[in-house]
């Protein structure tokens, strides 16, 4: 019930960002989402993307530090108010949110959250109480291929 | 006018100075032989006896003592009198952290604050003088040294220790201070800090000592320029006694060596051979008059040149340079001590890897230390909260380790370059030397 996130280190200087994505683009890799925590000095890139597990290997070859995260993937209605709905949810059942992000497919009005919190099994257990299931790696891949 | 505290001293002639040195190195030789047995069995290793030493001629017969000879003895080996007899310890970074403690009897108090007196006067001290002392105070020498310095001239001494600039500044325009002791680097600082509040006219100030860090001449005309003063040079290590082991006269030409004390010697690092006068090397000394750490025949590090030309001022000891660089890596970063083995050290007891790079920079006159360290799979988050912790305990351990702020920056892993040999650890942007 839980999606891999690659989270990467990248020093914060010009054209940093650029040599990693060049080393995706040369693996052929796709980037289904893509978010960033920025410091002075370096950022963490956070990636979701189909093959994580390979991706990860061709990563760390490549000299990088990364990690892989299990965050939860929810597929919310692409409208206002359905974000506040799933958070307050979460906040009223004590979850904290570490970091979280967006991002869409091309399923015409849905878009999709990444959470990234302390506790994932009670997360998961409050989402599918409240009708939410968050989604797996085969949930994502499929969204890509259903309407191709 | 030229003024000295101990004229009869200072100016003394050569065969007086010299018989001074014979004299006192005979006895020094034999007291550290019957008192300190850690030199005594170096001097056994080497085959010396006291009675071999009948003049400063045998110096050179003497074994060495270096830094790593004070960790192996620390803390009480290098002691040269019984505990009940020593009234202070002073304390300074050693190479790995375990710091080098020096002990003083009340006698060593006394000549040390002799010492200092002379370098206060070469200042253009007297009795009349309000002296503000913004060194640090307690383990570190320069706060003590230039305090006792100055009770020896009969100043008013305000003891301001570092840091506080504000009431540094304050107690300078109301208390009328005219002779300012404090680091070069701080001195620069206050002196802007000064100007920008429109205080120029307010302050007393005359004359400067400052030591414990290298400074440039640029910077030296910059202070005396923007405080409107002359500011004279002072050179000393908490292993010889601390501040006052030179000083700067009227000519600030070179740093007059208080012979009378302290047998300074040049050598070559690499051999240990003992140049002539004027050769650039390693600079020695050998303690004549201490009594609680008399350390004979001690490598500085120091790399400087000793000059014997007759000076304009009178006075008849011998000049050494401004230090032109180290013979280690020791680096002196605001004032403090600092040794890429205790940043390791820290590096280490923490789980990160031994590749690191230290940069040393002078932003405004004032020092910056940075700690760059690559980063590791260990150490990793994907939560910028996590990371920016271990790096916050970093920083601390640092502090503690070092007694300053190090700024640490986590860089990508293996862009800290690798040599065939011995890593470019540090990167010392200042061109102090």
């Amino acid at each position: 019930m839980t999606v891999k996130q690659i989270s990467v280190f990248i020093e914060n200087k010009p054209g940093r960002l650029a040599e990693f994505t060049k080393i995706l683009s040369r693996n052929d890799i796709d980037m289904r989402a893509l978010s960033i925590a920025e410091t002075p000095e370096f950022g963490i890139l956070r990636i979701i993307v189909d093959d994580p597990f390979n991706a990860a290997r061709i990563i760390k070859d490549a000299g990088y530090v990364c990690s892989i995260t299990p965050v939860l993937a929810v597929a919310i209605a692409d409208e206002p108010g359905s974000l506040f709905r799933i958070l307050t949810i979460l906040g009223d059942a004590g979850v904290n949110l570490e970091y979280t992000y967006a991002f869409t497919a091309r399923k015409r009005d849905v878009a999709y959250m990444i959470f990234r919190v302390e506790d994932n099994d009670k997360a998961i257990e409050v989402l599918t109480k409240n009708g939410i299931r968050p989604l797996c790696r085969s949930d994502l891949n499929r969204m890509y291929h259903e309407e191709d | 006018m030229e003024r000295y505290y101990q004229p009869e001293i200072e100016c003394a002639s050569r065969e007086q100075i010299l018989a001074w040195q014979n004299e006192r190195l005979v006895k020094q030789v034999r007291h550290v032989y019957d008192h300190v047995p850690y030199y005594r069995k170096k001097m056994e290793e080497k085959g010396v006896t006291p009675d071999d030493i009948r003049s400063v001629e045998d110096l050179s017969k003497l074994p060495f003592l270096t830094k790593a000879d004070l960790r192996d003895a620390y803390p009480y080996g290098l002691c040269g009198m019984p505990l009940s007899q020593c009234v202070r310890i002073q304390s300074t970074s050693g190479t790995t952290g375990r710091r080098v403690v020096a002990f003083y009897t009340q006698h060593d108090i006394d000549l040390w604050d002799e010492c200092c007196a002379r370098a206060i006067m070469a200042a253009g001290g007297t009795n009349e003088d309000v002296v503000q002392v913004s060194y640090g105070y307690g383990l570190f020498t320069g706060g003590p040294g230039l305090n006792g310095g100055s009770h020896k001239v009969g100043c008013l001494t305000l003891p301001m220790s570092s840091g506080n600039t504000e009431r540094q500044i304050q107690f300078m325009c109301d208390l009328g201070a005219t002779i300012i002791c404090c680091t070069p680097s701080y001195a620069a600082y206050l002196a802007e800090s000064i100007n920008e509040q429109g205080l120029r006219d307010k302050i007393h100030l005359k004359a400067g000592i400052f030591g414990a860090e290298a400074w440039t001449q640029e910077m030296r005309r910059d202070i005396e320029k923007a405080l409107g003063i002359k500011a004279y040079d002072i050179y000393g290590l908490t292993e010889i006694s601390g501040p006052g082991v030179a000083f700067e006269c009227s000519a600030q030409t070179g740093m007059h060596i208080n012979e009378d004390h302290f047998i300074a010697e040049i050598i070559d690092p690499d051999t240990g051979e003992v140049l002539p006068d004027g050769s650039k090397g390693e600079l020695v000394f050998t303690c004549l008059t201490k009594e609680a750490f008399p350390l004979l025949r001690y490598r500085t590090r120091d790399i400087c040149v000793l000059t014997r030309e007759k000076c304009s001022c009178g006075r008849t000891h011998v000049k050494m340079s401004k230090p032109m660089g180290r013979s280690d890596d020791m680096l002196i970063v605001k004032g403090v001590n600092v040794f890429p083995s205790q940043i390791e050290t820290v590096l280490l007891n923490k789980g990160y890897a031994a590749n690191y790079q230290i940069i040393v920079d002078r932003v405004n006159n004032s020092d910056r230390l940075e700690v760059q360290v690559e980063m590791t799979p260990e150490m990793f988050s994907d939560t910028v909260t996590h990371i920016t912790a271990k790096e916050r305990e970093l920083v601390d351990a640092l502090k503690a380790m070092l007694g300053i702020y190090a700024k640490v920056t986590l860089v990508a892993p293996k862009s800290i370059a690798r040599s065939e040999g011995k890593a470019v650890r540090i990167i010392d942007k200042r061109k102090l030397y």
